[in-house]
């Protein structure tokens, strides 16, 4: 299988600069929150490896909170351009390709940033500037651009075949139909009006290391386990009295705020979401979080893996990146329908998820234990989130209209199609996925 | 936590008037402040009290956020509603799209409820029947005109108790927790799906489902008029102007009986044994009696009342339709209310909890991909207008003088964005509902182009043992004619109001 990786490059922007970036970035937009794939500057219409992309401006709207909530110093970090990819194969070959179809504009988007200069190998340079995530989750491990296409392709072909032919299907046995529609995806595929590509060789250095993170943490785990005991009960204490004691920041954000985030969105059945926050200043947050997202990202490559991250299913992709030496952290994902249904998800499916990580950032509401209440504090949560949450100034996907479930159960029919192996009970629910 | 006191909530929370069987709605502007408070304060508004006999004639006022503007109410005060109230039902392009108010339904061709045609105030007027007349002269009263402008005085029509397509309505109401006794699980572990719903949800000033008070706006005692206020529970010494009030969704929703009738009668093939089959598999419940598709629980929902008809026509869930076989997945009903608990099967024991909490355990491919409805109900007190046709003219084409029938659609809920904006969006305009592709709801749908999807008009019919019937190319039905957010203030806050802007 092709594995699935991404890249998260952050540069400092020329204050002098900024108003021209935006306006660059705008310009690849035919309308607010909606990308034109073919855009001179970043064609991203041409990567074929490529889910999804972004450009962020890392404006933190939140700087004041951390004099607010415990007296220090507020500090003005540089403004920052983020470009956060998401694509099948390694970060290398990604880079390169992006240097090959997009060296003009992104010499001309990167030129508003630090330390950039024309001529500069653009790869390289993108490559210093990343910021490698603490944790990163695929919805589904090996799952290609191509492949989407290609199985998109096959069930509409696959649902238009069966409304043409509806009467007789209508009295078919599951067995039958599918032996059916068997035969017609096969002779669509000899004649070339679909293409069902064999999967790719695994590279064996990611195999490698895979095996090896497998095996890894768990080992880790269980060499620092005596002194993760011993420090448990110090670790309760620490916690419960920050718990008691850290001030929530979670005012309702302004309309203006909210408007000019909410005018990017709903223009698909797919969102981006990008937000940045300090994390509650000491070493206890930071390394509280790091750790936990050290097991979260675990998780993410060895577990969930197959459509779902916990009881979410609608995240295609999304990873947490710390930045300024831990100080603050990036949250970027793409997700399914429309922000508040995402939100509401997340605090009834996964809000102890939810309390693990972000309650080690400034101004979460109050959590107990570190996964009760928090975010089951409803509106505040909202409010933490949407007033943490920063407008994605260009968002690419290369599969509108087509959510992580769509994306499963065309899979699960194709490979249904290519079985002649199934029972009644899985050709029973082969055909109620069509 | 102290109890509800019936006297300060507008009756329509409590009571759907269903015995008035007449009723119309005026859309207001204020013309003259002064004349509007001093009308407002002496209106005859109807209370929750229960009484007997029951009344005749019954009054209820709201708000839109203009509104109370109007009304000079201070901006600290309106800026504690919520966004969505502030911002309203039509002002901005994005919620219109989430909404489906686009294409036809776009509020562009909204008949009132855009740009200068937002109203201010919304009078609600019950009265038994032949008594509408009179009770309308007695609530226009002296200085009426001085006071308001009416942009329209919508009228309704009693069908019977069937909406304008001629299904059976309304039976499926949440059971509000006036007595304030239910306390759910505030980590989302609630196992079985209840009917109970806290009052927090359909009044501010209690505690939610969330065992949360829910954002609106509170005042000091050193504020204008705060003396006319209950305090706020949650927050002593501060006033609260929600208490006993609530939002009120409205939606002028036109439809095209005819349309609708002939559409089902040609996929039927003008079988009449399959066009009601079909109708009524499109609306989730049988045309005929509004009975259950699916097989009803053996055990009972909580708040789904022993007595009468009920238990026969709500004591289920869709549990026992996973495949969607008896009522299809995309079935208006079943968007509408998809019957879920926190946590699906419910699991016993730790490990089984453990489980389900990491997203393992799910057996079928849909299982888990909508979870918690008891955040997301509205309490609706919809009324027809127009003419009522049988099913067999609907299948006549259409006469001369065509008269438009629809629903007037009001929905109560404490927060706009989690309950009315939540169901419209997520469940029942989402062309991805439920693992669903290519469908929104079969009755209310707009039928609108997705990016990425060639198309998004189809129903589809799940069978037992053999591949999906997909109804293909519906039109749309239902037209969004006019629409606004209410404040419904309580007694107390309609006094507060009428005082605090003089």
């Amino acid at each position: 299988m092709m594995p699935q990786a991404n890249i998260f490059v952050a540069a400092p922007i020329k204050a002098e600069l900024a108003l021209d970036l935006r306006r660059l970035l705008a310009s690849m937009n035919t309308a607010p929150g909606r990308v034109d794939p073919g855009n001179p500057i970043v064609p991203f219409g041409q990567f074929e490896r490529l889910h999804f992309a972004r450009f962020v401006i890392l404006q933190d709207q939140t700087l004041d909170d951390i004099q607010v909530a415990y007296g220090l110093p507020r500090r003005d970090y540089h403004l920052m351009l983020a470009l956060i990819a998401d694509f099948d194969g390694n970060a290398d070959d990604f880079r390169a390709e992006l240097a090959r179809k997009a060296a003009v504009g992104l010499e001309q988007i990167f030129s508003c940033c630090e330390g950039f200069t024309r001529g500069s190998d653009l790869p390289q340079w993108m490559k210093d500037h990343e910021q490698p995530p603490a944790a990163a989750y695929v919805n589904w491990a090996g799952r290609t651009v191509r492949q989407i296409h290609q199985e998109d392709a096959l069930r509409l072909a696959l649902e238009a075949h069966l409304q043409r032919n509806a009467p007789q299907f209508g009295s078919k046995r599951p067995r039958e139909a599918h032996l059916l529609l068997k035969q017609f995806a096969d002779s669509e595929v000899a004649a070339g009006r679909i293409r069902l590509s064999e999967e790719e060789p695994t590279p064996l250095g990611w195999k490698l290391r895979q095996v090896l993170h497998l095996l890894g943490v768990p080992l880790i785990l269980l060499l620092l386990s005596p002194l993760l005991l011993l420090y448990s009960p110090i670790f309760i204490y620490q916690l419960r009295n920050r718990e008691k004691s850290d001030m929530e920041i979670a005012p309702r954000p302004d309309a203006e705020h909210e408007a000019s985030l909410s005018r990017l969105e709903d223009h698909d059945v797919t969102n981006q979401f990008s937000a940045m926050g300090s994390i509650k200043p000491g070493r206890f947050r930071c390394w509280t979080l790091a750790f936990l997202l050290w097991l979260v990202n675990y998780t993410a490559r060895h577990i969930y893996i197959r459509g779902h991250l916990a009881r979410v299913p609608t995240i295609h992709f999304a990873r947490w990146v710390f930045i300024n030496d831990k100080k603050r952290m990036v949250f970027a994902s793409n997700y399914d329908g429309s922000l508040d249904s995402y939100m509401d998800d997340f605090i009834n499916k996964v809000g102890w998820g939810l309390n693990l990580v972000f309650g080690n950032g400034l101004g979460y509401p109050r959590t107990n234990w570190l996964v009760l209440d928090g975010s089951k504090n409803e509106q505040k949560f909202k409010y933490f989130l949407r007033r943490h949450e920063l407008p994605t100034e260009v968002w690419y996907n290369a599969h509108p209209g087509l959510t992580a479930f769509d994306l499963k159960r065309n899979s699960l029919i194709r490979q249904g199609i290519c079985r002649d192996d199934m029972t009644d009970a899985e050709l029973q629910q082969w055909v109620a996925l069509l | 936590m102290s109890p509800v006191d019936y006297s300060d909530v507008q009756g329509i929370v409590r009571f759907g008037h269903a015995h008035m069987k007449e009723g119309c709605y005026l859309l207001l502007k204020v013309k003259n402040f002064s004349a509007a408070c001093s009308w407002l304060t002496t209106a005859p508004v109807t209370t929750a009290i229960k009484t007997d006999p029951r009344p005749n004639t019954a009054l209820q006022v709201a708000f839109t956020r203009q509104g109370l503007e109007a009304l000079n109410v201070p901006a600290n005060v309106i800026d504690g509603f919520s966004a969505e109230f502030i911002t309203g039902m039509a002002a901005d392009e994005n919620r219109s799209l989430r909404l489906g108010d686009v294409g036809a339904n776009s509020p562009a061709n909204w008949r009132w409820g855009t740009a200068s045609h937002v109203p201010h105030v919304l009078l609600m007027l019950f009265a038994a029947q032949g008594q509408l007349d009179s009770w309308r002269q007695t609530i226009r009263g002296r200085s009426w005109a001085d006071a308001f402008e009416e942009i329209a005085c919508l009228p309704t029509s009693d069908m019977g108790g069937r909406e304008s397509f001629g299904f059976i309505d309304g039976i499926s109401q949440p059971e509000i927790d006036w007595d304030q006794a239910r306390s759910p699980s505030i980590n989302c572990y609630e196992r079985k799906y209840s009917n109970v719903v806290c009052l927090g949800e359909f009044l501010l000033g209690y505690r939610n489902e969330y065992q949360a008070y829910t954002d609106r706006p509170l005042i000091g005692s050193d504020e204008r008029a705060a003396s006319e206020l209950p305090f706020a529970e949650d927050r002593p010494g501060l006033h609260d102007v929600g208490r006993n009030g609530t939002y009120l969704v409205m939606r002028h929703l036109s439809q095209d009986v005819r349309g609708f009738w002939q559409f089902w009668n040609k996929a039927a093939n003008s079988d009449p044994t399959q066009l009601y089959r079909l109708a009524g598999l499109a609306a989730g419940r049988n045309f005929t009696d509004g009975s259950s598709l699916v097989p009803l629980n053996d055990e009972a929902i909580p708040g789904i009342g022993d007595g009468g008809k009920d238990p026969q026509l709500n004591q289920f869930t869709f549990d026992t339709d996973v495949d969607g076989t008896h009522c299809p997945y995309g079935a208006h009903i079943r968007r509408a209310n998809p019957r879920n608990a926190d946590v699906l099967g419910n699991p016993q024991g730790v490990i089984a909890t453990l489980i389900r909490t990491l997203g393992f355990g799910n057996k079928n491919v849909r299982d888990d991909l909508i979870a918690s409805t008891r955040f997301h109900r509205i309490l609706r007190r919809g009324r027809e207008y127009g003419r009522a046709l049988s099913v067999e003219q609907a299948l006549q084409p259409a006469g001369e003088e065509e008269i438009e029938s629809g629903l007037h659609f009001f929905a109560i809920n404490a927060n706009l964005q989690r309950q009315f904006e939540f169901i419209q969006t997520a469940w029942l305009m989402r062309t991805k509902f439920d693992g669903m592709t290519e469908e929104s709801d079969p009755l209310l749908g707009n039928r609108s182009p997705v990016p990425g999807c060639l198309f998004t008009s189809t129903f589809s019919i799940p069978q037992a043992g053999s591949v999906r019937q997909r109804i293909a190319d519906l039109p749309q039905f239902i037209t969004v004619r006019g629409g606004a957010y209410f404040f419904l203030p309580g007694i107390r806050a309609l006094r507060y109001l009428s005082k605090v802007g003089a």
